[in-house]
């Protein structure tokens, strides 16, 4: 039985400080639903994700209430769409996106994830036509997420895509221009991409995975607020062992509700992503952890440092408490989702150079980070070599997720809405990268990725 | 299956008779019962194994939840298992 005290934490963890499961995610394999003729192919993805996916909210919202945790969000990711399309007909496959959006309409999911390409060593007819597709499918639809993975360890940077993801981003940016650039809220530039990640807007579901897995994201910024609140004085031992007991209890709850999930929806159960991820609500900040911990503000010397404490303490907390740890698991950090970055951005303690050392000890990267609409297609590429740089020399994830923000300039503050919150435009330094992006062609891998 | 209600709200007469007569009606019997009042704030947590319920957890939910609303209350009924999940091993 349990003592009063531990049921009373539980409920204040979940009333007060918005613990909650952020995805279920279920991931579908689209592999058999490759076709000659596009319209053939369409109606197979179409059929497949509907007739598996059926139950996937409602099967949400029952847990939900039988446990009394908040399910903020059930979605979808597929195989990545340049796979599936290549060997049809089709040369626009912005029409793909079209029944991925339709798809997901038709079973309440607000985002399917998976309008995807692998490209880190080069790039397939698919690919070509999926990235060329990207501004067209982001601007006409409004539930499916892209990702395109420029770069691995293994394999290095290919630097062709990621100038041309620039060019990408700014024509997605023009094209929803009355809406602050949305489009690009919903597109990752990847450096070693997780397959089997359910936070959207990254989610895809990779050639590796089974035919239909459930993936679980957990979150609580503000219940580890509170731990880290709770040892104010104490030295940094405290601080982490804090923190792991809080992570392990956050994930125990994933662990269950992905165990419960995946019984009701007679779907193997694939793994818990241990991030720790922020909403625009107060009180629900990565931004406050790191300020709880003794920084003035997040930004201020000592962020990394900070960052680099929470993000190892929330993995060695949650890693025992659930049988299979994947995706991305580490605190996430961006801004505009975030009301305590918000703030430091606004303020002058945040800029975009600090927050690229903080990606090298997180678990994502630049992330929902608008700048100025006159931003060249070149710095927003060499933005995202940077960023995928430190992802393929430190053998970690990370990710570009960038809006540049048409007709807006720095101190300007973007509304997106929901949970992808506002972006107050930041700083880009005015140096020209032109040359350097206009070379092309891959840069080799780094000599530890020959480990064999 | 057993399930922890909790019952918060401003302390007045028949807040435990209001909800177990919802729980007798439902064929639940009580494990377990807890009450105190912090500064007129009263608070009750339960216990109760719905195994020989007569009626299935959504509907308990619904009726619990109803009652709540009747005596300007918050009652919530969760499934055991969360508790267990996060605080034991």
């Amino acid at each position: 039985m349990f003592n009063r005290n531990e049921i009373v934490e539980t409920i204040t963890m979940i009333e007060q400080e918005n613990l909650d499961i952020r995805t279920i995610t279920m991931g579908i394999s689209l592999r058999d639903c490759s076709a000659e003729s596009s319209a053939a192919a369409r109606r197979r993805i179409y059929d497949k994700v509907t007739s598996r996916a059926g139950k996937l909210v409602q099967t949400g919202r029952d847990i939900e209430r039988e446990f009394g945790i908040p399910i903020i969000n059930t979605r979808i990711s597929v195989t990545p769409i340049s796979m599936v399309a290549e060997s049809s007909d089709e040369t626009d496959y912005a029409r793909f996106a079209e029944t991925l959006d339709a798809a997901a309409k038709a079973v309440g999911v607000n985002f399917i994830g998976g309008f995807s390409a692998l490209v880190h060593k080069g790039y397939t007819k698919g690919d070509h036509l999926l990235v060329q597709a990207l501004p067209q499918a982001l601007a006409t639809t409004s539930r499916v997420c892209a990702s395109v993975n420029v770069a691995t360890t293994k394999a290095g940077i290919n630097m062709d895509a990621v100038r041309d993801m620039g060019r990408v981003i700014k024509e997605a940016a023009r094209l929803t221009a009355d809406q602050g650039g949305l489009a690009c809220a919903k597109l990752v530039v990847f450096a070693n991409v997780p397959e089997d990640n359910p936070f959207m807007a990254g989610a895809f579901h990779g050639v590796g995975e089974p035919e239909c897995v459930i993936n679980v994201g957990v979150s609580g910024p503000g219940v580890v607020a509170r731990a880290v609140k709770s040892t104010q004085g104490a030295d940094f031992g405290a601080v982490s062992e804090a923190i792991k007991k809080m992570a392990f209890k956050i994930t125990r709850m994933g662990q269950l509700v992905a165990q419960e999930a995946s019984q009701r929806l007679q779907v193997p159960f694939g793994i818990v992503d241990l991030s720790l991820a922020p909403t625009p609500a107060i009180g629900d900040s990565v931004a406050h952890i790191l300020e709880e911990m003794g920084l003035e503000k997040c930004g201020c010397p000592g962020t990394t440092a900070a960052l680099a404490l929470l993000n190892d303490a929330v993995k060695k907390g949650g890693v025992m408490a659930s049988s299979y740890v994947g995706g991305l698991s580490g605190a996430f950090i961006p801004v505009s989702e975030d009301a305590g970055m918000i703030d430091a951005v606004l303020c002058g303690a945040l800029t975009l150079e600090k927050l690229e050392a903080m990606t090298c000890v997180c678990s994502v990267g630049l992330d929902m980070i608008a700048v100025p609409g006159d931003t060249s297609a070149a710095t927003i590429s060499a933005i995202i070599a940077d960023e995928v740089a430190i992802g393929v020399v430190n053998q970690k994830t990370t990710a570009v997720r960038i809006i540049p923000a048409p007709g807006r300039v720095v101190g300007d503050v973007v509304e997106f809405g929901g949970l992808l919150g506002s972006g107050p435009v930041m700083k880009v330094n005015a140096f020209s990268a032109e040359a350097f992006i206009g070379r092309g062609g891959r840069i080799p891998a780094p000599l530890h990725s020959l480990r064999n | 299956m057993r399930a922890v209600i909790t019952v918060l709200g401003c302390d007045r007469v028949g807040i435990i008779a209001a909800v177990t007569a919802v729980l007798a009606e439902s064929n639940a019997n009580i494990l377990d019962i807890s009450q105190t009042i912090v500064s007129d704030l009263f608070t009750m947590i339960m216990i109760v194994d719905l195994s020989a319920s007569n009626i299935d957890f959504q509907t308990l939910h619904a009726r619990l939840t109803g009652k709540g609303q009747d005596l300007g209350m918050e009652i919530r009924l969760q499934r055991e298992e969360i508790f267990r999940s996060m605080h034991r091993i």
